[in-house]
């Protein structure tokens, strides 16, 4: 499989940006630097349609836009229908011949919330009915654009607007909804995990993505300075712990067929993770040894079914 | 040569859109719109219509489907009711506000609770204000002859608007009557291939529904509202050139044996024909009496409606709906809002009725013109008052 893809390599990434200079995102949003990578993997025959949240209103006030490429926003769950309508609409127009036979790939691009919560029945019912379109994920772990109430992508035991920390809670007191595995479940044909502190391995996945006849699924983790509290600066550093510590493995799903990416011999501990950011501050040892007990089982489940579902 | 069939007016709604070619159909099964949706699937897969057929996984979702398809330049179609119209409120009002022409049945049905599959109008009162274009049927033929209709003015480059055509759940949806189905060539002089100007193109780059702050959003909305009411114009012309074409001529408010009538019922869907019924078994009697019937219901043909009315003493206007712990009849208050301002001017008076599927039989339109007049002579304390209904409420307080 893997040759059928163009691998991306330093100086074959192209230069032009699709998301224009001139959005709003807050200085080092990780979020907005995972999409422009990702529009960069997918070049300019693309129609993305965005779910409402911090991308769609970081680079669209009306009258402007930081869109080069065709770009739609209608509601905030509906994303995968809206990108249902457009592929169906390409695909009979092209068979009508009312419209050129062309390669369109057919993006659609929402939040954690708008994914694996508000939108989620969307999402499955595209799915099932196996448009050939590319979802992507950016996971920042909380609804970011309304103030960083919680979602069902918040970690266990980060604060947030809705969970906060406070003498009778630690935060979040749920473990974070596995929508990678969400997808799989659906026997699509590709999912994968990736964060831009990887970013040809990104590149690699979304191109692949956009590039496969079906469904597929890339879910992207997006650090957050402001709602997670952490410097402008640490993005990468932070997404690189993210994937050293075993919270948020990299890892391909073709065909079922497992990989993981980035496979240390030892992880890195979560609580190396977890000191660098606001949300955590209030978790004591007995927390962050819950959260690495958990981490390490998820890791070895994850590690099983590679070896059982090789790639 | 056109021929006559024997269709109920869920299927010549779908042979409407098979004749229109449509390219994509979404659509969720809910009673009564079902037959449209199964119609349509069972055409697709006979090969029949060369369409997308979408088995989307809601209401919420086939509306979304026809926005996307829409934005793409593909010429879409919906059916739904009641609580599936609910379900998609808020991209209703996305559709229109996003210029995305796309023809949508509704078969009118009742809201839970308590649950009824039955019809009443709640449903499209419920999205009166949602900047579509919204007809009313009579009867199976209009059902197909408002749908072909709807595509021509919704695509209009001058209109750009998604139109919805309502007929009533059941009593018409079910309802097997003749309808004359046109040739092809007809329809393709009737309605030209679509062509939507601001398609979604890689090789033209355009966003779509980019977000409206407070120094943009007012003018945005006000454009809208221009927008709707100019297509009037357009809604006019395209009954001309259907009756043209077609030879039957439709009007924006209808009036049946109306001249000079002293009294004026006003209904609006197919138990308009019920209502026929009871006119002229009153007018045998020799009382002056007429009917209007309201087909365009938005935008609101107000100076058509003033016109119907001017000369009557007395309005009597029944409504399949209530607006609970408001106006009463919703189509009543719209009526007397559009002439409050006349000097000359009926007394309206409001009915409520046909709730959940409640038949209205032609003695209770009979009921309510006599009724009707004696509240207009007499006054009443009520705001509205209900028909065929049990209890001891009968009058509703203004
Ligand atoms: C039906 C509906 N409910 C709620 C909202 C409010 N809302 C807009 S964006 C958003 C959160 C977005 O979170 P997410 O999808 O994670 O994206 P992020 O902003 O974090 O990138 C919410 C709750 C809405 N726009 N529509
Ligand atoms: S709130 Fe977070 S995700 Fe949103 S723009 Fe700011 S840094 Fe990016
Ligand atoms: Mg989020």
């Amino acid at each position: 499989m893997e040759g059928k893809f163009i691998k991306f390599g330093k100086n074959l990434v192209t230069t032009e940006e699709f998301v224009a200079e001139g959005h709003s995102f807050c200085v080092g949003c990780g979020e907005a630097l995972a999409l422009r990578l990702a529009c960069k993997a997918l070049g300019k025959d693309v129609i993305i349609a965005n779910a409402t949240g911090c991308i769609e209103i970081c680079t669209s006030p009306l009258p402007v836009t930081s869109w080069a490429v065709p770009w739609i926003h209608t509601l905030f769950e509906n994303t995968a229908a809206t990108v249902s309508g457009i592929e169906a609409g390409l695909k009979i127009l092209m068979k009508k011949g009312k419209m050129p036979e062309r390669d369109v790939k057919c993006v659609a691009v929402a939040g954690d919330g708008g994914t694996s919560d508000i939108g989620m029945q969307a999402l499955s019912g595209a799915f099932e009915r196996n448009h050939d379109f590319l979802y992507l994920c950016f996971d920042n772990e909380a609804y970011m654009n309304t103030g960083i109430q919680r979602s069902s992508a918040t970690p266990y035991g980060a604060s947030t607007t809705t969970a906060p920390a406070g003498k009778m809670s630690i935060g979040q007191t749920t473990w974070k909804k596995n929508m990678p595995e969400i997808a799989v479940a659906h026997n699509i044909p590709y999912v994968a995990t990736a964060c831009p502190s990887y970013p040809f391995d990104l590149m690699n996945k979304v191109r692949k993505g956009g590039e496969v006849k079906g469904p597929a699924y890339v879910h992207i983790f997006s650090p957050c300075p402001t709602g997670w509290r952490y410097a402008a600066d640490l993005a990468i550093e932070i997404g690189r712990l993210a994937v050293e510590t075993g919270i948020f493995p990299l890892y391909e799903v073709e065909d079922g067929r497992y990989k993981l990416n980035i496979d240390r011999p030892e992880l890195k501990l979560v609580e190396e993770y977890l000191k660098t950011q606001g949300r955590f501050r209030h978790l004591l040892d007995e927390e962050i040894a819950k959260i690495q007990e958990h981490v390490n089982e998820e890791y070895a489940k994850l590690k099983a079914k590679v070896a059982c579902f090789a790639a | 040569m056109s021929k006559r069939v024997g269709l109920e007016a869920s299927h010549a709604a779908a042979e409407a859109a098979k004749m229109a070619d449509v390219d994509v159909i979404a659509a969720y099964p809910i009673t009564p719109q079902t037959h449209i949706p199964e119609r349509l699937a069972e055409m697709v897969a006979d090969g029949e219509l060369n369409a997308a057929y979408i088995p989307v996984e809601s209401e919420h979702s086939a509306l979304s489907a026809c926005l996307g398809a829409a934005a793409v330049g593909a010429r879409t179609f919906t059916a739904t009711a009641g609580q599936g119209l609910e379900l998609m409120h808020e991209v209703v009002y996305v559709a229109s506000s996003m210029r995305y022409p796309m023809v949508m049945t509704v078969c009118n049905r009742a809201l839970s609770a308590p649950l009824s599959v039955w019809g009443d109008h709640s449903d499209a009162m419920a999205v009166r204000d949602t900047g579509w274009i919204q007809v009313f049927c009579q009867n199976s033929q209009e059902a197909f002859d408002m749908t072909l209709w709807a595509f021509r003015v919704g695509e209009d480059s001058r209109v750009l608007l998604p139109v919805m055509v309502h007929f009533d759940g059941f009593h018409l949806s079910h309802v097997t009557e003749p309808v004359i189905l046109p040739e092809q060539e007809e329809v393709g002089r009737f309605l030209p291939k679509f062509h939507y100007p601001f398609a979604l193109n890689p090789d033209k780059p355009m966003t779509h529904g980019a977000f409206g702050p407070p120094d943009v959003y007012s003018e945005a909305k006000i454009a809208q509202e221009v927008a709707i009411r100019e297509s009037k114009a357009v809604a006019i012309q395209g009954f001309k050139e259907f009756g043209d074409i077609f030879g039957r001529y439709y009007q924006l408010v209808e009036s049946y044996r109306a001249e000079g009538a002293k009294t004026l019922l006003l209904t609006m869907g197919s138990f308009s024909e019920t209502a026929k019924i009871a006119i002229d078994a009153k007018k045998k009697k020799g009382e002056s009496l007429g009917l209007i019937t309201l087909r365009l219901w938005r935008p609101f043909p107000f100076e058509e409606l003033r016109q119907a009315v001017k000369n009557a003493e007395t309005l009597i206007v029944f409504d399949r709906c209530v607006s609970l712990g408001g106006p009463a009849g919703t189509v009543a208050s719209e009526i007397r809002s559009a002439l409050y301002n006349e000097k000359k001017r009926p007394k309206v008076v409001s009915f409520v009725g046909g709730l959940g599927g409640r038949d209205m039989p032609v003695e209770d339109f009979e009921y309510i013109v006599d009724r009707g007049r004696e509240i207009a002579e007499k006054g009443s304390k009520e705001l509205s008052e209900t028909v065929g209904i049990r209890g001891e409420v009968t009058g509703i307080r203004g």
